[in-house]
């Protein structure tokens, strides 16, 4: 017997005489004999839940994890404060262990949820209308160069290099299978250089993708390519991290068409990448052309609000080979986990949060290149995040690092290597003083 | 299911109201039927030009969505905008919500359409 | 229990807060003026206990696998042990990031190359990838292998796939996305692909076939061995959807099938939650002449210690950051080692049984339009005895007001008023006899009392709710109303 298999083998034979049957396997018969498995699977013997946790605990201890460790790792996942109430939601078995809703009626929970993540990613990034979410950032950037490029029927998606690396090359994987044209427009002093993103904007120019703050940290300034690309009846593609916007300028207020970007940040653990989500948000205009689930406010028959999912015929199981895009899942899940952070951290949490990741990130900034033996790769604002260059090899830096016990920054050397030694550093608001000195005079130690 | 007389059909259950050189479109009673309530209408920009055959809009429905095709070529020269603001009127009245009106490009092509006794052993036959 | 009907911005009062932040210990920087927000995010302020009230008031009104029954067929809702949940929770596992060095993250590369081994020996495939996030992802991404392995023999003409007529939404959809041109070949009357059809629409310019084995409705392709060689006669590939792999574990391999490639949703058979949408993960795997297609970076081992591999030359490129959705990877590792060969065996063998008890105690009531031993789910139709035109809808609804989760409805599309039933292996024989009762109450109902089935549901939080209205006129997030006067 296993614990998750409920039938006692006199259920089985109850099961076998109902259907005429002598034996479990004839159930199979259906199945040609050449392609019958004729031997057990090898795989382990069954593991019982002590054994089974033993396995796991040692595993896991063979990874440094950002709880016993200080990390200073970013590009893209980051290391923020998790509220206790984000884990008490996402553990209630009301919401872990439901499908997809379905049947609204018995569903109320995960719609009324998602409602409020749209609502309140509206509210963050300024924009008309939010969608269920997506997989990832990522994710999240592929689908709204194909809705850009659906809705101004052109073909040609302009990328600033300072994009996520990662998100440009799950970009690239995608674009030429939809005949799809990618460019990317080399950065300038850490930034989107605006006078080549000017210049490469044509009537041909579905969309612009820029990410603020981008992959090195810094600030982007939008307004030049906002009015060029909006000349040119294209698309602006905003991609930003939802902590900055606790503080920074929302894509709203830079008139972006569509934001994006990784969720992950919002109440969600790092757990090696993923799960985590991308979340895409777009103007009124653009609303029937969004991916994903998207869930609407109605009345049931006795005249109570209640929520379903709805602009449904944009989906694969209808549209099927004309759907807008083959997603079928969100990530509800993560989303629950965003809408609780976002409804715990509340409008002045956020702000604070971002506040601490920006003075604590500056900080370190100042003391790290203070002796002159590592240098901000350029003077510029930046939010959390920033490049240090110096004379020393990253090899050095992140294994003398690791000597003293900590996770260093993000090496730059693969992705920018125009950067001498570039590592990309992120401080969080669970960084405190003390582990930031500790990383400056570790860094100072470093031959 | 209504099949009004004096109309021209197209296989894919538009209908076509000569009108000189312009042909005023829209969908059949049949199509509405088929769709259920519909929930919104996708229509082009005047001045847009389409051949015979190809997708000018799409009408679609909580369950369903479906392409509207061109039964003949021209250019668009009106849009029924009060239909894409409430699209329920189609479900009312199919006949009386028209969608667009094409400048005929080729009036031949009209000899390709269904005459109302033809549709309906058209609609027979898919049913 | 009081009705809650409220949303987190109803409950806001301006100076509550739900957090707290240490105070500040490093002195504060300038920002850059013209870079600001000008106004707050709209965000709700509230206390802890709003928070936590509020969530669990919403909790209460969804239905979920650990409430009771939930058949919705080809979704596989089987139950989440919990172990899996406390797994992925431990800090080693869900606070480590990606761009650790790989020194310090032996533990993660180990479970995840484990993990590979492990679902190859199950589906009889050459290797696997983590990456994609979900089925569809996973489908993409199969696609993308097959267009690859074309391109590098010169064959890039091949650009059609052929999907049956009975397959998923996402299988059109995905070579929709891809830009490839799709052929539906038809099913025969016992509920397989056509041979004769497939022969017809077979050429060089197919680039593979995609399969469900066992089928959307539930059966399983008895003719498997002759389609692979027909396909892979005409130079195409095959892919596999394992969206229905529950019912064949330790007893048949899509690979020893035939199979080039194929995804797995390791929130359907391998027992991670659905999350009420999501998070999951669609790994793929491929057969010994797709290896190098995969994307990077790939696991390798090199003297004794685990490495990520990013040269790789052929190889399609990243469908997703990183490595995939991780903390469901380690869930169903878990799963996996838990039940070993024997028991993943026993869990298609039960799915199996258990859905053909459901089926042959439901035929005398619905309509069975195919009626061959199904696997682990099967498809029913209109009610036998129908005199007042109780619909497929209806009868879902009504299944509500019996506390039970309705199967999948109106799907596969090629049988009318479709109800697709997947007991799983994890209900017991009184929980399946139960669910059959109260589908013959209703059966029964639709003679004696339909008037109860058409006004379904009448216990639910909400009742019947307006779709039609909700998509004419979106309202799809809260607005504060204005005040009036």
């Amino acid at each position: 017997m296993f614990p998750y298999l409920p039938a006692t083998p006199e259920d089985e034979k109850i099961i076998l005489e109902r259907l005429g049957l002598n034996a479990t396997e004839e159930i199979f018969r259906d199945i040609p004999e050449s392609v019958r498995l004729k031997r057990d699977l090898k795989l382990d013997d069954p593991k019982s839940e002590l054994e089974m946790g033993l396995i796991l605990k040692s595993l896991s201890r063979k990874n440094w994890n950002a709880d016993s460790v200080p990390m200073f790792l970013g590009a893209g996942v980051y290391d923020h404060y998790i509220p206790s109430t984000v884990r008490f939601a996402i553990s209630r078995s009301e919401f872990y262990t439901a499908y997809t809703p379905y049947q609204p009626e018995i569903s109320q929970g995960t719609l009324q949820v998602i409602f409020e993540y749209q609502t309140m990613i509206c509210n963050l990034t300024e924009m008309d209308v939010s969608n269920a979410s997506l997989y990832d950032g990522a994710s999240a950037a592929t689908e709204a160069a194909f809705m850009a490029a659906e809705s101004t029927r052109r073909r040609q998606i302009l990328v600033s290099e300072t994009v996520h690396p990662d998100t440009r090359r799950v970009l690239s994987t995608y674009m030429g299978h939809r005949g799809l044209e990618l460019i990317t427009i080399p950065m300038k002093d850490g930034v989107t250089d605006s006078e080549r993103m000017r210049d490469a904007i044509s009537d041909k120019t579905a969309a612009v993708l820029i990410q603020t703050p981008n992959f090195l940290g810094y600030l982007e300034e939008i307004t030049e390519v906002e009015k060029q690309i909006h000349k040119n009846k294209g698309l602006l593609i905003l991609s930003v991290d939802p902590i900055s916007l606790g503080l920074f300028k929302s894509p709203g207020e830079w008139g972006a068409d569509i934001a994006i970007g990784d969720g992950q940040s919002l109440g969600n653990s790092m757990s090696f990448g993923g799960p985590g989500l991308g979340f895409m948000a777009c103007t009124k205009a653009l609303m029937r052309k969004m991916p994903g689930r998207i869930v609407g406010q109605t009345r049931d028959i006795d005249g109570n609000r209640g929520f379903v999912s709805t602009l449904q015929a944009r989906e694969q199981h209808i549209r099927r080979e004309k759907a807008t895009s083959n997603i079928c899942s969100n990530q509800a899940l993560n989303a629950l986990a965003a809408t609780v952070y976002l409804t715990t951290m509340g409008k002045h949490g956020l702000q604070e949060a971002a506040r601490h990741c920006y003075d604590k990130a500056h900080y370190a900034a100042s003391l790290i290149t203070e002796s002159g033996k590592y240098q901000l790769a350029y003077k510029k604002p930046f939010f959390k995040e920033f490049p240090i260059i110096s004379t020393v090899t990253v090899h050095k830096i992140q294994s003398g690092l690791l000597q003293k016990g900590m996770i260093g920054g993000y090496s730059l050397n693969q992705d920018y290597p125009a950067l001498q030694n570039g590592i990309l550093y992120c401080v969080t608001e669970k960084r405190t003083k003390q582990e930031i000195d500790c990383l400056v005079q570790a860094l100072e130690e470093i031959e | 299911m209504r099949i009004p007389d004096g109309l021209y059909f197209s296989r894919e259950h538009e209908w076509v109201k000569v009108e000189g050189g312009l042909a005023r479109v829209g969908i059949t009673d049949y199509a509405q039927d088929e769709l259920g309530d519909v929930v919104y209408v996708e229509l082009p920009e005047p001045e847009s030009a389409f051949q015979a055959g190809d997708t000018f809009g799409v009408v679609e429905s909580v369950k369903a969505a479906s392409d509207l095709y061109a039964p003949v070529s021209g250019k668009v020269v009106d849009v029924n905008g009060e239909v894409a603001d409430d699209p329920g009127q189609i479900n009312e009245d199919a006949y009386g919500s028209w969608l667009i009106v094409l400048e005929m490009s080729d009036s031949s092509e009209l000899d390709e359409l269904l005459s109302p006794a033809d549709y309906e052993k058209w609609c027979a036959e898919e049913g | 229990m009081r009705q809650y009907n409220k949303l987190i911005f109803e409950c806001s009062s301006a100076g509550r807060k739900a957090y707290s932040l240490p105070p500040a210990d490093v002195p504060s920087s300038e920002l850059p003026l013209s870079l600001i927000r000008s106004e707050h995010a709209e965000l709700p302020e509230v206390s802890e206990v709003d928070v936590i009230r509020h969530y669990t008031n919403l909790s209460q009104k969804n239905y979920a696998v650990d409430l009771g029954i939930y058949p919705l067929g080809s979704c596989t809702m089987k139950y989440n042990p919990k172990i899996n949940e406390e797994a992925a929770r431990l800090p080693g596992f869900s606070e480590i990031h990606p761009c650790q060095p790989a020194e310090t993250v032996q533990g993660a590369l180990q479970l995840m190359a484990e993990l590979e081994e492990m679902l190859c020996e199950i589906t009889g495939m050459s290797a696997f990838t983590m990456q994609p996030s979900a089925g569809a992802q996973g489908e993409t991404l199969g696609l993308m292998i097959i267009k690859a392995y074309h391109r590098q023999r010169g064959e890039e003409k091949r650009r059609k796939i052929i999907i049956p007529d009975s397959a998923h939404g996402t299988n059109p959809a995905t070579a929709g996305m891809l830009g490839m041109e799709v052929v539906e070949v038809k099913s025969d009357s016992d509920g397989g692909v056509d041979l004769d059809d497939l022969r017809k629409v077979l050429s060089d310019e197919i680039a593979g076939l995609m399969l469900t084995n066992p089928s959307t409705l539930g059966l399983f392709e008895t003719n498997i061995v002759e389609i692979a060689d027909m396909v892979h006669e005409a130079g195409g590939l095959l892919y596999y959807d394992g969206a229905n792999a529950n019912a064949i574990m330790g007893i048949t391999r899509p690979g020893d099938m035939g199979f080039d490639v194929l995804h797995l949703n390791l929130h359907k058979t391998f027992s991670t939650p659905h999350g009420g949408g999501g998070p999951g993960a669609g790994p793929v795997g491929v057969a010994p002449h797709l290896v190098d297609f995969l994307p990077v970076p790939v696991i390798i081992k090199k003297q004794g210690n685990y490495e990520l591999d990013y040269d790789r030359p052929l190889s399609v490129g990243k469908v997703k950051s990183f490595y995939g959705n991780f903390g469901v990877l380690v869930r169903a590792y878990t799963y996996i080692k838990t039940m070993g060969a024997q028991g993943l065996k026993r869990v298609s063998e039960m799915a199996v049984l258990n859905a053909n008890y459901m089926k042959e105690e439901l035929k005398e009531f619905y309509e069975l339009p195919f009626s061959q031993t199904c696997m682990h789910e099967f498809v029913l139709s209109h009610l036998k005895n129908n005199p007042y035109g109780i619909t497929t809808k209806q009868i879902a609804k009504r299944l509500l007001d019996f506390g039970m989760h309705p199967p999948t409805i109106y799907f596969p599309l090629i049988v009318e008023e479709a109800l697709m039933i997947e007991p799983t292996e994890t209900e017991s024989l009184e929980s399946i006899n139960e669910y059959i009762s109260a589908l013959i109450t209703i059966a029964q109902e639709a003679i004696t009392n339909p008037e109860i089935i058409k006004t379904a549901p009448h216990t639910t939080p909400v009742k019947l709710l307006d779709e039609v209205q909700a998509a004419r006129n979106p309202i799809v997030k809260w607005q504060k109303e204005e005040k009036k006067g």
